[in-house]
């Protein structure tokens, strides 16, 4: 077995010697720090990115409550805004409707007045006319001329009787 | 040697340039030579990987953050939180001895964790490592590992021998378990490499043997350095926290 030639064994021990010594200088002051370093690297990054990403979120958690109580704030405004104006919309009507209303009672009232004014004066005429009717009809029928006082007394007495 | 070429023949040194310091022959040789592109292949993986890190690893980048990160979890998970200072160095053990294995199913490659005294060597550093630290931590409490805690006392005349040579046998058991499969598996490959030649038409059989042997040997070589490398944490684990 070539392996049990002990005349070999001090070379191969001096250079696994040596070999491994270098190995192991470099790993431990060259290429473990760099890839450990690497892996750091990534781990901080992520965790900031994380940390970031939920910094975000909360801000936007926050300008969207404002949003919303903006949005609340100003659909109160607009109904409070709305109920005035209809109240005060309400307020004009009645108040026109009122005044609407005293305006035609008063026109009722003069129309009737105007009324009762010409009826009375169509009442006073109507004596008149019915007086002349009866002295014209008492010389035609009678040829003298009635006595005035007399056709005046029965006209007025006729009229009583039709009011009546 | 029987016959043209032993299966144990891919195992022999060879000094590529030859080499003495002092009467000492330290010849440059294939094994050293598979250690240096062991080394340098480590470190361009690694290096190279983290030259341009990006956010979203590549491949490249992967391999070594999870190559770090496998260690570093079984670091953190067999001896805890003092093992952090140990973790360089269980991380270039579990690399040297991956690399050693992997690079030795390469065609013409040659498999330096296949020498005895290479694993060897390993396992007394290892051995030697893990005493002194337990020496350093719990000073003469140390002996008090070679007696298990609540056995009885009449039985520390078989208990403790038994402790002790358990103990002393981690460096035997640790080289030859690497060694061993290392050297089986190539043996194995050789010799049906030599039945396809020999059984000229019929060869496809021991080809497809080999395939399959080959596949076998990419797992042992994983398993292997990873056996080495957690018992090498174990046993780290034992000297700082005894028992």
């Amino acid at each position: 077995m070539p392996q049990l030639d002990a005349s070999t064994f001090p070379t191969q021990l001096f250079w696994l010697l040596v070999t491994f010594v270098v190995l192991y200088v470099l790993m431990r002051w060259l290429a473990l720090p760099r890839v450990g370093q690497a892996i750091e690297d990534r781990r901080k990054r992520l965790d900031n990115d994380l940390t970031r990403a939920a910094e975000l979120k909360s801000q936007a958690e926050a300008v969207l409550a404002a949003y919303q109580n903006t949005l609340a704030a100003a659909r109160a405004e607009a109904q409070a805004a709305l109920r005035q104006n209809a109240e005060r919309l309400a307020a004009e009507a009645a108040e026109r409707q009122r005044e609407l209303a005293a305006a035609l009672a008063e026109q009722v009232a003069q129309a009737e007045q105007r009324i009762a004014a010409m009826k009375q004066q169509a009442l006073a005429e109507m004596r008149g006319i019915a007086a002349d009717v009866g002295s014209a009809v008492v010389e035609k029928l009678t040829g003298t001329a009635a006595d005035p006082g007399k056709l005046a007394a029965a006209v007025e007495a006729a009229a009583t009787r039709r009011a009546a | 040697m029987a016959g043209p070429k032993s299966p144990l023949e891919q195992f022999t040194i060879e000094r590529l340039i030859p080499l003495h310091l002092g009467s000492v022959d330290v010849s440059y040789t294939n094994s050293a030579l598979l250690m240096t592109v062991a080394v340098v292949l480590i470190t361009l993986l690694l290096v190279g990987a983290t030259r341009r890190a990006s956010l979203v690893p590549g491949r490249l980048q992967s391999v070594a953050e999870l190559s770090y990160e496998f260690i570093a979890g079984m670091v953190q998970e067999n001896i805890g939180h003092e093992g952090i200072e140990f973790f360089p160095l269980v991380f270039s053990i579990f690399m040297f001895v991956l690399f050693g294995n992997m690079l030795g199913l390469i065609p013409f490659g040659y498999t330096f964790t296949s020498q005895i005294i290479v694993t060897f060597a390993l396992s007394i550093f290892v051995f030697a490592l893990v005493t002194l630290v337990a020496f350093i931590r719990h000073g003469i409490h140390f002996f008090s590992f070679f007696f298990p805690p609540g056995a009885p006392v009449f039985m520390a005349p078989i208990l403790v021998p038994i402790e002790i040579v358990s103990y002393l046998s981690r460096p035997v058991s640790l080289s030859i378990r690497l060694f061993a499969n290392m050297m089986a598996g190539h043996t194995m490959m050789a010799v049906f490499a030599g039945f396809t030649i020999t059984l000229g038409v019929f060869g496809f059989f021991p080809i497809g043997v080999n395939v399959a042997l080959y596949g076998l040997e990419v797992i042992v070589t994983a398993l292997q350095a990873y056996v080495f490398t957690i018992l090498t944490c174990l046993y780290l684990r034992d000297a700082i926290h005894l028992h």
